[in-house]
């Protein structure tokens, strides 16, 4: 293989699946999104998380999340593509070289059960510092808010003390310091 | 002036959507529309027929008035405009759209929608035209208001246009087009959003010709996106093939580029690329590639393709970048401008020995000497080559377009017939619609009403749009369609032959109309020719004859396509025609199971 020159993107290895955040400022016109999930569908990209809201109601702005995994070719391939469509302002990779992002999740979690159960769920909820918005007497439903790791984990273990459903919002992301994306 | 308008509305500046879109037409300087009429633009028509300035064509299928209009595009380098109804009128345009948006044609179709009120009711002739448009367009709009019509109009022919051109669908509800509003002209401002990058960077440009001046086993490869960039980039590119003395190979959507007489020139690469092209593909140091996008027609083996060498890419679209192939210096910006930098900055930069090209102008003779496109000649038999190449004797000092449809009479229309000037030739590349030929040939004649316009056919291809014969006869276009009737679907049997046993799983040609005849019910000169030592007759006498001419040329039936690198191998793996191809071994066997599962 000869050596990249010039202008080419620095190599990273070639066939490493990389999970890369990516924040999408586009025009809050009808369509956006189904374009922008087309093209991931169409182009058998991955979607790992998509949270999307208007972020700026008076320029008409909505900011989309995207989590995807794939090889640095693939990655570079979707940011390329994704700011080729026609209402994209900008793309930018939260994940790409020494940016700092901060990335939470919320997810509201319905337990139902009784007894010593019910009182583990209370405990672990406190633990983790998840809100009780609901109870009844024989369940809760928590709000809790983090990394995807962290509320993959009081998923896990509410498991255990009677989880019967979830509902997660996605990845919010946004870079640390005073500079905008 | 239509009769619904108030002429105090009119003095207002006001007018209804209707008009907005004829308004925007000519704004855009669009002499010509392509369309088919229908309850959904009945306004618009309704507009079309009491104006002068823009002159609409009716075709007798959507999908034809969208090859026309691909047609007129790439023989003028304008944008081409379609005008169909809701619902099945979309529909039928969807195969146009993708194949202008693989081909990058610029393209603005203007659909008919049900009335805003009527929209997601399933009413009748309802589609989700920009839900079913959204992959095949560049980009496409609903216009809910006709406040924004003219808006979306002018942004309409600005993204086809610029950057890397596409096609794109307004879709105009009925009660917009009804609607008054006040119309504003095009003002050529920035788009918010849309800005592609024209301008190259010159550290790229200095690179690029350091390693060209470094290079001892160049190439230029160079498509579609070279033609795109207008007449003055292929003018650019003779220059900068003069002055580099390096090769040159073009894809089949990048023909013309460079005068196929040009001593430099090796004929088109890829799948049925000629040897020296391929091999000069496979064994050279560096790779100019301008304005191609190393698609799996042209690489093969993308893991055995071109191994040894550096690869420079200048592509207007950053997203052709590493899609398939990765290279070490990208160049994004317009062709004629990067090359223009290249060729200033290839002069600043002192001399060049030419003389270190000479080891690799000896091994391009070598394999020019293979001469891979030869065949035999058989006695009583017209050979498809040989159709062509009299098609060219006879009109290569006229002034000549061609069209071709899919399979492989169009492989052989690319090999045989020698382009000296771009926009003269007019395929469908990246999708490969059968069907296109005859329509892009009706575009491009009434493009250039005063040309030999030729469509070379196949027997199959043909009847996908034949109804655009009478097209052909309402508008008085002499459009010659020269049929190379080899009685099967001659590219299917090839592959059948080479991966399938030989089973012609429903490739022949069966019941085949008298085309002839069919031409005469068109009213349009049928001829057949059957006997080689009649060939050069009959075609002298389809060009010389005013009118439109359908000509069922036959030709062997079973000749196969050579050269071929077969899917998913690699460019040395090249198969030529055998002594007699049809019992060739090595195309019996020349792909394993692997390979029968490419396409
Ligand atoms: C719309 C469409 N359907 C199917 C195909 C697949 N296909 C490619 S070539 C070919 C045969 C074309 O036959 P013909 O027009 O007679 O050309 P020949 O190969 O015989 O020159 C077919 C069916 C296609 N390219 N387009
Ligand atoms: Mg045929």
């Amino acid at each position: 293989m000869n050596q990249p020159i010039g202008i080419a993107p620095a190599l990273r290895p070639e066939d490493a699946q990389e999970r890369h955040t990516l924040s999408v400022l586009v025009d809050n016109e009808p369509g956006v999104l189904a374009r922008v999930i087309g093209l991931f569908s169409g182009r058998g990209y991955n979607i790992d998380s998509l949270t999307v809201s208007e972020t700026e109601h008076e320029r008409g702005l909505s900011r989309i999340t995207i989590v995807t995994t794939g090889t640095p070719m693939v990655i570079d391939q979707i940011k390329n593509q994704l700011a080729r469509l026609v209402p994209v302002h900008r793309v930018a990779d939260l994940t790409a070289d020494k940016r700092d992002a901060i990335e939470r999740e919320l997810a509201l979690v319905k337990v139902r059960g009784r007894g010593e159960e019910r009182l583990e769920a209370l405990r672990l909820a406190q633990a983790f510092e998840a809100r009780t918005i609901d109870a009844t007497l024989e369940s809760f439903v928590f709000e809790v808010t983090g990394g995807t790791a962290d509320i993959e984990r009081f998923v896990k273990l509410m498991a255990s003390v009677g989880l019967v459903e979830v509902s997660r919002t996605g990845i919010a992301a946004i870079t640390r310091g005073g500079e905008t994306t | 002036m239509s009769a619904g308008t108030g002429l105090d509305e009119r003095n207002q500046g006001r007018m209804s959507g209707a008009q907005m879109i004829l308004e925007a037409l000519k704004d855009h300087g669009v002499d010509t529309i392509f369309g088919y009429p229908g309850g959904a633009v009945l306004p618009i028509y309704d507009e079309i027929f009491q104006q002068d300035f823009v002159r609409h064509i009716l075709v007798r299928h959507e999908q034809g008035a969208g090859h026309m209009a691909e047609g007129y595009a790439r023989s003028t380098g304008r944008c081409g405009v379609m005008l169909v109804t809701s619902g099945p009128g979309a529909t039928n345009a969807v195969t146009a759209l993708t194949d202008a948006m693989m081909d990058s044609i610029p393209l603005v179709c203007i659909t008919g929608q049900v009335p805003t009120h009527l929209i997601g009711n399933d009413a009748f002739q309802e589609c989700d035209t920009v839900g079913i448009t959204r992959p095949c367009t560049k980009h496409n709009w609903l216009v809910r208001r006709v406040e924004d019509l003219p808006r979306i109009l002018h942004e309409a022919f600005y993204v086809a246009t610029t950057g890397r051109p596409g096609p794109v669908v307004v879709d105009v509800p009925k009660d917009v087009q009804i609607a008054m509003g006040v119309y504003d002209p095009p003002r050529g401002t920035r788009h918010k959003t849309y800005q592609p990058r024209i301008e190259p960077e010159m550290a790229g440009i200095r690179q690029a010709v350091a390693l060209m001046k470094a290079a001892s086993r160049p190439i230029l490869y160079t498509g579609g996106g070279l033609i795109n960039a207008g007449p003055a980039a292929s003018h650019l590119l003779r220059e900068l093939a003069d002055l580099t003395g390096f090769p040159v190979t073009s894809t089949l959507m990048g023909l013309g580029a460079l005068p196929a007489s040009h001593p430099q020139w090796l004929g088109m690469l890829g799948m049925h690329g000629t040897y020296e092209a391929n091999l000069a593909m496979h064994g050279c140091d560096l790779m100019v590639c301008i304005g191609a996008r190393f698609d799996d027609r042209i690489t093969g083996r993308v893991d055995a393709f071109s191994p040894g060498s550096r690869k420079i890419h200048i592509d207007i679209d950053p997203s052709s970048i590493n899609k398939n192939v990765k290279v070490d210096l990208p160049i994004i910006g317009d062709a004629a401008r990067a090359m223009e930098d290249i060729v200033r900055v290839w002069s600043e930069n002192g001399p060049h020995e030419r003389s270190r090209l000479k080891p690799w102008w000896d091994d391009i003779a070598k394999w020019r000497a293979k001469d891979s496109l030869g065949y035999k000649r058989r006695p009583g038999t017209i050979m498809p080559q040989e159709a062509i190449e009299e098609l060219y004797h006879h009109t290569k000092d006229r002034d000549v377009y061609v069209t071709t449809d899919v399979g492989q009479h169009q492989m052989w229309a690319a090999q045989f017939f020698g382009f000296e000037q771009p926009n003269r030739w007019m395929t469908s590349g990246g999708l490969g619609t059968m069907g296109y030929g005859m329509p892009a040939a009706i575009g491009a004649q009434i493009a250039h009403p005063d040309s030999l316009v030729v469509c070379i056919a196949g027997d199959a291809s043909i009847q996908m749009n034949i109804q655009e014969l009478s097209t052909a006869v309402q508008y008085e276009l002499p459009v010659k369609i020269f049929i190379l009737n080899n009685q099967y679907m001659g590219m299917v049997r090839q592959w059948q032959q080479l991966n399938h046993g030989n089973r012609h799983s429903h490739s022949y040609s069966e019941a085949l109309p008298d085309f002839v005849k069919l031409a005469e019910a068109y009213g349009v000169k049928g001829m057949q020719v059957t006997d080689p030592a009649r060939l050069s007759d009959a075609i002298l006498e389809m060009i010389e004859h005013k009118g439109p001419v359908l000509m069922d040329c036959r030709v062997a039936n079973l000749t196969n396509c050579f050269p071929m690198i077969p899917s998913g191998k690699a460019h040395n793996e090249i198969l030529l025609a055998a002594e007699d191809d049809v019992e060739a071994e090595a195309v019996e066997h020349a792909l394993d199971d692997a390979g029968a599962a490419l396409v």
